[in-house]
């Protein structure tokens, strides 16, 4: 049985900055991408990570995996921070630390066959397994994924989006991974297709006793895969709760606006909706508010949300919020 | 209600190098003033095809036959040049990414008035300040500044609405809105939804919304069109095909769609891959992927006909549809 208690990873004050060029002559700016993180990812647990475009939630996976390294702050897995590891040493950990990309095909080597795809990462990561072996794997994967072993030698290009992204899932599967990192895995695809590919990785998080952390700007697609769900704003996390606690009863005024705005496939629930007006768009993340960074587009917003940065409360229920009218708001609106 | 388009025997077929593909077959509907009809349907399923050859904006390699008449003009064929006196005017099309439909080099202020002077013979004054009415009509804040901005100044959100604000310049009667949300964020999404369901009641305008997501017609259509293999596969008002679909694949989208409101254990999928159109089955398109299937689907296509008043569909299977039953 797993052990749903263990701390898989662990991600502590972690923060990344980019330096965005201003040209020749100015001090380049600072674009504040993460601010803070603290969070913990059981054994065999999916998170799921939402927020609209540039909140950082594609920049914190890469940090997770070290693909970026974080400014500051920690990457615990299993007890030991890997975010300042040589990369021989990283190398060791990759195995067990796999991603999925958004765009299938975009992700694939048009040159290399899928079996050389698939195979690619046991060459650096699994060096003991020789051609056979490796072969074995291969094939042994692409039925897992429901890909036919005859498309072995075949390129991506003869490939539909959906059967890409099942060879990416198979890549990132070769090496026995114990944490995959799902960077919007079925936005791309046909609603269809959408539904075969979240069911397929459901059966194999089940089989294999993966652990997820699937991150969309779909919340409907969150909702479906997720047990906790962290939301981010600007680089922060607003909320961090159970699946169904977030989504019946959401806390942070930014989730709520978020929730009252997914489109629902059912006309008279759509049409009896209102949607909790979230005032104008994002702010540029180089020039952020102070104090809460919502408060420009949250309608509970008072001056003194202008006065600093709301630290992520935890409830009794073990949920996060960083609001500090939060209970306000929850009387106000009679729930 | 006046029908504002009537379509009738649409088809477009695209040349490719040794052989021909036929993007949409017999497509026949019609669209009411002011209202909003969905067109739903996965890639390739010649949902936004029929919609460009209306618009005379097929690739070179297309061709269209078939009528869609708009009052006494067929649009189907026409000249470029006559097209121009009913484009932007009387019928206006905006796709999903803004940005490549925007001139990257020019002031918003100079590509909108142009929709003004060309079409309604305005003069620069009276055209700027439609142009700065519009813009306040669609939303955008600060519309006097932002009219002098460049679209790169400009966030997809805010060009989304530059692009449906010179879509309704010239008041037209149909706007065909292709993907306009898919490249958005939910809440501003929403916003957008919303800006269109009161845009089509303040100025009468009948929307096609030509989208995937299930989410997005619920909210605003009034009827829905799906797609499948080039064809219409299922027609009829929205509430009748989400609570009542009647054809196999509307019935397999809505169990395919994700729902926020609840955590269904597993998604109900349809299986298999939607049909290349340059190998559609034979006998029905979807019968290879269709859990209903009986031996006449795999020898005749089904036609399109009328299933109670208000609706049509083609499908041979006439039992009861309940998923997991058959599967």
């Amino acid at each position: 049985m797993l052990d749903r208690t263990e701390d898989l990873l662990k991600v502590e004050n972690l923060s990344k900055n980019f330096s965005i060029s201003a040209g020749l002559f100015s001090r380049p700016f600072q674009l504040r991408a993460l601010q803070d993180i603290n969070f913990t990812v059981k054994r065999g647990e999916t998170l799921g990570i939402v927020g609209e475009s540039g909140c950082g939630k594609s920049t914190l996976g890469r940090c997770i995996l070290q693909l970026l390294s974080p400014d500051e702050g920690k990457v615990l897995w299993l007890g030991q921070d890997i975010s300042r590891l040589p990369e021989a040493e990283m190398r060791k950990k990759r195995r067990d630390l796999q991603i999925i990309f958004q765009d299938p095909l975009a992700s694939l080597n048009p040159r290399m066959t899928v079996g050389e795809i698939i195979a690619d990462p046991l060459k650096t990561l699994m060096p003991e397994v020789d051609a056979k072996g490796r072969r074995e794997r291969v094939i042994k994967t692409m039925e897992a994924v429901g890909l036919l072993p005859e498309m072995i030698n075949r390129y991506p290009h003869e490939f539909s989006g959906g059967q890409a992204q099942r060879i990416g899932i198979a890549r990132a599967l070769i090496s026995e991974p114990k944490l995959i990192v799902c960077d919007e895995p079925v936005s791309a695809l046909d609603v269809s297709i959408q539904a075969q590919i979240l069911n397929l990785l459901s059966d194999l998080k089940e089989r294999l006793g993966l652990t997820l952390i699937f991150i969309s700007h779909n919340l409907s697609v969150v909702r479906h895969v997720s047990d906790r769900i962290m939301v981010l704003y600007l680089g922060r996390i607003v909320e961090l709760a159970e699946g169904d606690d977030l989504y019946e009863d959401p806390k942070h005024p930014y989730t709520r606006a978020l929730l009252t705005a997914v489109p629902i496939p059912d006309p008279k629930r759509a049409r009896q909706r209102s949607i909790e007006g979230l005032v104008g768009e994002i702010p540029s993340p180089i020039n952020q508010p102070s104090g809460c960074t919502f408060r420009t587009r949250c309608r509970f917003a008072q001056p003194r949300c202008a006065e600093k940065v709301p630290t992520l409360e935890t409830l009794p229920d073990g949920r996060g919020v960083a609001c500090i009218r939060w209970q306000e708001i929850e009387l106000a609106s009679g729930a | 209600m006046a029908d504002v388009l009537v379509v009738d025997g649409l088809d477009v077929t695209f040349e490719l190098h040794e052989s021909e593909v036929k993007a949409v077959s017999n497509l026949d509907f019609s669209l009411a003033e002011g209202e909003t009809l969905a067109v739903v349907g996965e890639s390739g399923s010649g949902k936004s095809q029929a919609f460009l050859s209306i618009m005379g904006l097929l690739a070179r390699n297309g061709r269209a036959s078939g009528r869609a008449m708009m009052g006494d003009v067929n649009l189907i064929g026409l000249p470029p040049s006559e097209l121009d006196r009913y484009r932007g005017k009387d019928i206006a099309m905006i796709f999903q990414d803004p940005m490549t439909s925007l001139n990257p080099s020019l002031r918003l202020r100079t590509q909108l008035a142009e929709v003004l002077v060309r079409h309604q013979g305005y003069d620069n004054d009276k055209a700027y300040r439609a142009v700065i009415e519009m813009l306040e009509r669609v939303g955008i804040p600060e519309p006097v500044k932002r009219a002098n901005a460049y679209p790169h100044e400009l966030s997809g959100g805010m060009r989304q609405r530059v692009m449906i604000a010179m879509a309704l310049l010239c008041r037209p009667k149909i706007l065909i809105a292709d993907e306009p949300t898919t490249a958005l964020d939910v809440t501003v999404q929403a916003q957008m939804l919303d800006l269109f369901k009161t845009l089509t009641n303040d100025f009468g305008t009948a929307l096609v919304l030509i989208t995937h997501d299930l989410g997005v017609v619920a909210g605003v259509a009034d009827r829905m069109m799906v797609m499948y293999g080039g064809r219409c596969i299922e027609k009829g008002p929205t509430d009748n095909l989400f609570y009542d679909p009647r054809h196999p694949y509307t019935l397999g989208l809505l169990h395919s769609t994700p729902h926020v409101g609840k955590r269904a254990a597993r998604l109900d999928p349809i299986q298999g891959l939607p049909p290349s159109l340059e190998h559609l089955p034979k006998g029905c398109a979807f019968h290879p992927r269709c859990a209903f299937r009986f031996e006449r689907c795999f020898e005749e296509r089904p036609p399109l006909l009328p299933v109670e008043d208000v609706r049509e569909k083609a499908c041979w299977y006439q039992g009861e549809l309940k998923y997991g039953k058959v599967a």
